[in-house]
This record gives structure tokens, C-alpha cells and sequence, in this order.
């Protein structure tokens, strides 16, 4: 299970402002803005319980303060 | 009176919150974030430092820890709480406080003595001052941004729970200049300035810091 964590469109980040700074730099420049963020990849026993998994992003992962969450479960395997 | 002080892995300020309490004529007590044990004290202050190695988000880990359980349930019953930097990010992640602290806005670790105005001469750290009063304290910090959205910073100015407020020049690009805030109750403070760095002449740009830990006494006493 993945749990991605960006800021809030209206928290302005300076980290991804520096690296899209320097991708102006490296001659990128048709890049118009970064957004940096945070990637958790989770491994859990049986079968993922998607409810448990929002409570872990939205109380730990996350500060839902600044932050927003998007957890991206593995398709079902029908074997 | 027993102010404790707690120990976080990874706080450095410990110590000088410690000879703070002292200087103000409390009795400090360590207290260890892993146990469930206040020890009986009369208030507690959250020091700075880097707890948990900024891993997360600052703050973010020591906010769980056991002991912090307990701080939340005590804050909530009046317990006075004071959140250094470090104890400030700690204090936003518990929920105790309203607001997150990000990234300062210019990527730089800022480390200077601040001018601040104090706002809220009512609360139990900061009876010892006067309201509209400018004192100055060092500030140091990586992640001393204070944001929140524009609504919530409505709500707060309107209840007047700015304490502190940046004077000559905002160090870290905080939202209103807001420097410091309290709980609705007034008992719960938080602020990225150390005041527990400003206590002596030998060592401090100012003794201004004090008057946070004389304050809870004086509250103490009153309640």
C-alpha cells in the first residue's frame, strides 16, 4: 500500500520552489512549478483494510493541518 | 512549586528550560517522554531541540509519545503547558495548539536575537510582562514557520490568541508575523523564540525571557 502526502495547495513550499529554481538553472525551463511531498510505502499482513490505512495517513502520515493524503491501494489479485 | 521539564530524545534545550525554572525560583523535575508520570507537577515545559531527528515533520513523533497522553488529558484539565521551538511544534502536533510550523520560507536556519511584542499579557507565561510590551529573546529554528488557513487566522486574531508577535523583521516568513499562540483557555502556550535562553546577563541579549517562567508562578499562586 502507497499513502502519498503533498501540502495543501495554499501552504507555499520553499523546498519545491529551490528545486524549481534549479531546474531553471540546468536550462529546464518549461517546468512551471514543483510541489514536493512525501511517498510511504506500506507492507501489512492479510488483506489491506482500507479504513485503517486512511486513520494511519490522516493521524500519523500526515498533518492534516497543512497536508493532504492519497493512498492508493494494489488492484485485488484473482488468481 | 515543581515545574517538570520534559526529555525528548533528541531536546537540547532541556537543560537551560531546567536553570530557567530555577532562576525563576521553581523546583524543575525531569520528566522522561516514555513514561506515564507527571511526578505531581504544577506545570511542565516542552523544550527545544531536534526530538526524533525532524523525522516526519517536526514534532511529529514526540507528539505520540506516552508521556504526551498524559500532558494532553492534564492541559485539559488547566495543567499550565509551555512549548519552547521544538516543544511549540510538539504542542501544534498534539493538537493542543492550533497551526503546524513548516519549513522557513527562505530554506535557512535563522539564529539571532528577535524583538517580539507581547500581545497577551493575561495568559499563565506571560503575566510577568505587559501588554504591547517589546522584549527580545534569541530565536533558532529550521522549521519555525507558523501557518494555518486564512480562516483559522481570522479565528485566532479575533479570539486574541496571538501571545507574541515578530518585531524588526519576521525570521522564518510566519503568517501575520505570529511568532507565539495560546490555547482558548490561556494555560497552553507555544512560541519558536527561547525565552529559557534569555535568563542571565552573562549569556542572554536580554534577562526578558524570565518573565515566561516567573509568570506560572504568579499563576500558580492565583489558581
Amino acid at each position: 500500500m502507497v499513502v502519498d502526502v503533498v501540502l495543501k495547495p495554499e501552504i507555499s513550499d520553499p523546498q519545491g520552489q529551490a528545486v524549481l529554481g534549479a531546474l531553471g538553472r540546468l536550462g529546464h525551463t518549461g517546468v512551471r512549478s514543483v510541489r514536493q511531498g512525501k511517498h510511504f510505502v506500506l507492507e501489512v499482513d492479510g488483506e489491506p483494510d482500507e479504513a485503517e490505512l486512511r486513520q494511519i495517513a490522516e493521524t500519523l502520515l500526515a498533518n492534516p493541518v497543512i497536508e493532504d493524503v492519497e493512498l492508493h491501494l494494489p488492484a485485488r489479485t484473482t488468481d | 512549586m515543581r515545574i517538570g521539564v520534559i526529555t525528548f530524545p533528541g531536546s537540547l534545550d532541556d537543560v537551560d528550560a531546567a536553570r530557567a525554572v530555577r532562576l525563576a525560583g521553581a523546583e524543575p523535575v525531569s520528566l522522561w517522554h516514555g513514561d506515564h508520570d507527571l511526578k505531581d507537577v504544577d506545570a511542565v515545559v516542552l523544550p527545544g531541540g531536534f526530538s526524533y531527528g525532524d523525522y516526519l515533520r517536526a514534532g511529529a513523533i514526540a507528539a505520540r509519545s506516552p508521556l504526551m497522553a498524559d500532558v494532553v488529558a492534564a492541559a485539559h484539565g488547566g495543567l499550565p503547558v509551555l512549548g519552547i521551538c521544538n516543544g511549540f511544534q510538539v504542542l501544534c502536533e498534539a493538537g493542543l495548539l492550533p497551526g503546524a510550523l513548516t519549513r522557513n520560507s527562505h530554506l535557512h536556519f535563522r539564529n539571532r536575537d528577535q524583538g517580539l511584542l507581547v500581545e497577551r499579557a493575561d495568559t499563565a507565561w506571560t503575566t510577568s510582562f505587559e501588554q504591547g510590551q517589546r522584549i527580545v529573546v534569541p530565536v533558532k529554528n529550521g522549521e519555525g514557520r507558523y501557518v494555518a488557513a486564512d480562516a483559522d487566522l481570522d479565528r485566532l486574531e479575533g479570539e486574541g490568541r496571538v501571545v507574541v508577535r515578530y518585531v524588526d523583521g519576521n525570521p522564518n516568513g510566519s503568517s501575520r508575523d505570529i511568532a507565539g499562540v495560546t490555547s482558548a483557555d490561556g494555560r497552553v502556550v507555544g512560541l519558536m523564540p527561547h525565552p529559557e535562553h534569555a535568563v542571565e546577563a552573562l549569556t542572554g541579549p536580554s534577562v526578558d525571557g524570565l518573565g515566561f517562567f516567573t509568570s506560572v508562578l504568579t499563576a500558580m499562586v492565583a489558581a
